[in-house]
């Protein structure tokens, strides 16, 4: 792939010799960017780091006192903390999972002449474009107990899906899954397109079985790129919070994004929020790294 | 044998495309009951058995686009005659669009959020893909120290969690005034699109070859000419791409509106699912506003749809 076109710069050249400078013109073109995120997404970590040291709260206008490593300690001594972890473990696994397994199956599906093939596609892909707030909305009134349309299709009567403790967090994972299962299609179909025809067409020759031809062709030749589908989503889930905060207001659906909301917009323990940010962006930023060099490995390829 | 085998296959096919048929129908139906009870009576929106068929109304629009007040009593037929046919539509509905003394009819919320999210969707999407257009060039075609560093970093910063941002962004923008204004919230989507626009026009931009700009750099344009004249036509397809996307991303955003915007810079998003809170909620009427929030996304998915795949997965994989 064309991933390293270098110009090199030649102060020399001609063309560097009239108007800007190739240098000047890179470092105009790329400074700008680098300062414009520097200002607005790490000057914001670090004064929040700066508070994570502190009891603040930004809804009084008490003085912050620095209280050291106290949030951090008493964050991770806290076991509903570890418990909002948990339960964004749990629905991590549940809706990646469903997602890689619906999604890898429909793609299986598609992956033949099919009639309108692109316009199905393409209609499939859809629920994952749409804003997950009013996703969530929607679902809500799908999952109402008494009229909503699920109960009524399924026949389960007046089956409970938000309020029901134990069900909450399954029916948040459930829509995620039908939101983002199309990613994992889309992604899973072109690792599928991409699988040469007559490494089917030899086994088909040596009379190899459908499952024979499944494990041994088809997974291992898709697998790098199903591991990218499943570490993006992965990141997404475990950020999850508009879906899950607008459907549900159960504790046991209750993500460590929304703890993360809760506690530094309701309950204003803002120098104590901003040390759970601090231990969420640690995570994300591990999972982010395995991601880009995962990605970084599958393109050498 | 071979026959036997095509025969089998064609019957497999059969299987598959009915199933395909049958995961697009269940897929669909969320987005078609939302879009239908869009068009209901109130009385069919909330019904058992559901409510299929019925004759579509235009009123949910009418009435999102309004403020209304419950009539007491049916209004006298001069009143309902001299109505025009949008007054109507809530009339018969049971209800009144609420007038100020001048007689002038009172918006709702809804369209004012709805400018709002188009106004700071349309502003962040332009300076994301402006700035990432430029930025993406210097990193295709020029040597950067630390390149791969650079990249990663502008990466990572649209990986972090809202919430996670959001809680400095917030105390920082109550200390300068940004707290719900269009301004904040437009730097908050530039930042989070910018690294986005970057990753993706990177792509696009390794795509041109570089013998195009060389070429007319030995015909004698500048650098900034080749630019412009020849590097930017051919990114064409790549920066409305890469557009399109920040424009929904930004479009379908809530964390960030929810947490530093309650009202005058208020978006869609957080707007419509406040609606539900209050007592009995005609949900035709969110259903209405969910539909005209919905639409721009869903006509957009098909004009990018040859280039869902890239997009969404930050430029890792092209076709």
């Amino acid at each position: 792939m064309a991933t390293t076109m270098i110009t090199t710069l030649d102060r020399s050249s001609r063309a560097a010799a009239r108007g800007l400078s190739d240098i000047s013109i890179r470092n105009l073109f790329i400074i700008p960017t680098v300062l414009f995120l520097i200002v607005f997404n790490i000057f914001p970590l670090i004064y929040s780091l700066g508070y994570s040291f502190t009891d603040f709260r930004a809804s009084t206008n008490a003085p912050a006192n620095f209280v050291g490593l106290q949030n951090y300690r008493d964050l991770l001594n806290d076991p509903f903390v570890w418990n909002n972890f948990a339960i964004t473990a749990k629905y991590v696994i549940i809706s990646v999972a469903g997602q890689l397994f619906v999604g890898f199956g429909v793609a299986m599906l598609l992956n033949r002449d099919i009639p309108l093939k692109g316009l199905l596609t393409t209609l499939l892909l859809l629920p994952m474009m749409l804003s997950m707030a009013v996703v969530g909305l929607f679902w809500k009134l799908l999952y109402d107990p008494s009229w909503g349309v699920i109960n009524y299709f399924l026949g389960l009567g007046n089956f409970e899906w938000l309020a029901d403790p134990k069900m909450a967090l399954y029916a948040v994972a459930l829509t995620d899954i039908w939101m983002w299962s199309p990613f994992v299609m889309l992604l899973s179909l072109a690792g599928l397109s991409a699988v040469p025809k007559h490494l089917y067409e030899a086994a088909a020759i040596d009379r190899a079985g459908p499952f024979y031809t499944f494990f041994r062709i088809t997974l291992p030749l898709v697998a790098p790129i199903l591991m990218i589908a499943v570490i993006f989503r992965t990141m997404e889930a475990f950020k999850t919070f508009d879906l899950a905060y607008i459907l549900t207001s159960q504790p046991t659906a209750e993500l460590i994004s929304i703890r993360l909301y809760k506690m530094a917009f309701q309950e204003w323990q803002t120098g104590r929020s901003c040390a759970l940010a601090y231990i969420v962006l640690i995570m994300v930023l591990a999972i982010t790294n395995i991601y880009v060099k995962y990605l970084n490995k599958v393109k050498e390829r | 044998m071979a026959a036997v085998r095509t025969s089998s296959e064609i019957g497999i096919n059969r299987v598959a495309i009915v199933a395909v048929l049958v995961v697009t129908v269940i897929f669909l139906a969320p987005i078609y009951w939302i879009a239908s009870t869009a068009f209901k009576p109130r009385n069919l929106a909330t019904t058992i058995p559901p409510t299929v068929v019925f004759q579509p109304e235009i009123s949910p629009f009418v009435k999102l686009f309004t403020k209304r007040s419950q009539m007491r009593s049916p209004p006298s037929p001069e009143e309902y005659a001299a109505a025009p046919w949008w007054e109507r539509v809530v009339f018969d509905g049971g209800e009144k669009i609420v007038r100020d003394g001048k007689g002038e009819v009172q918006w709702s919320g809804y369209p004012s959020r709805f400018l709002n999210s188009l106004i700071i969707a349309i502003t962040s999407t332009v300076l994301a893909v402006g700035m990432g257009t430029f930025t993406a060039y210097g990193f295709s075609r020029f040597k950067v120290k630390g390149e791969a560093d650079l990249l990663f970093f502008i990466l990572s910063t649209r990986m972090l969690p809202p919430v996670v941002v959001a809680i400095p962004m917030f105390l920082m923008y109550r200390a300068v005034g940004l707290n719900d204004t269009h301004v904040g919230l437009i730097i908050l989507y530039t930042a989070f699109n910018l690294s986005f626009s970057v990753w993706l026009m990177k792509g696009f931009m390794d795509e041109i070859p570089k013998e195009y700009e060389e070429a007319a750099l030995v015909d004698g344009y500048t650098r900034m000419e080749a630019f412009f004249k020849i590097v930017l036509p051919e990114a064409a397809t790549g920066i409305a791409a890469t557009a399109v996307f920040c424009f929904i991303t930004a479009w379908n955003e809530y964390a960030f509106a929810l947490i530093m915007t309650n009202r005058r810079a208020q978006t869609a998003p957080p707007f419509i699912p406040s609606q539900v809170g209050s007592g009995l909620p005609d949900w035709t009427v969110i259903a209405a506003g969910t539909f005209l929030f919905l639409l721009p996304v869903a006509i957009f998915t098909f004009l990018l749809r040859n280039h869902l795949l890239r997009g969404m997965s930050f430029g890792a994989i092209r076709k």
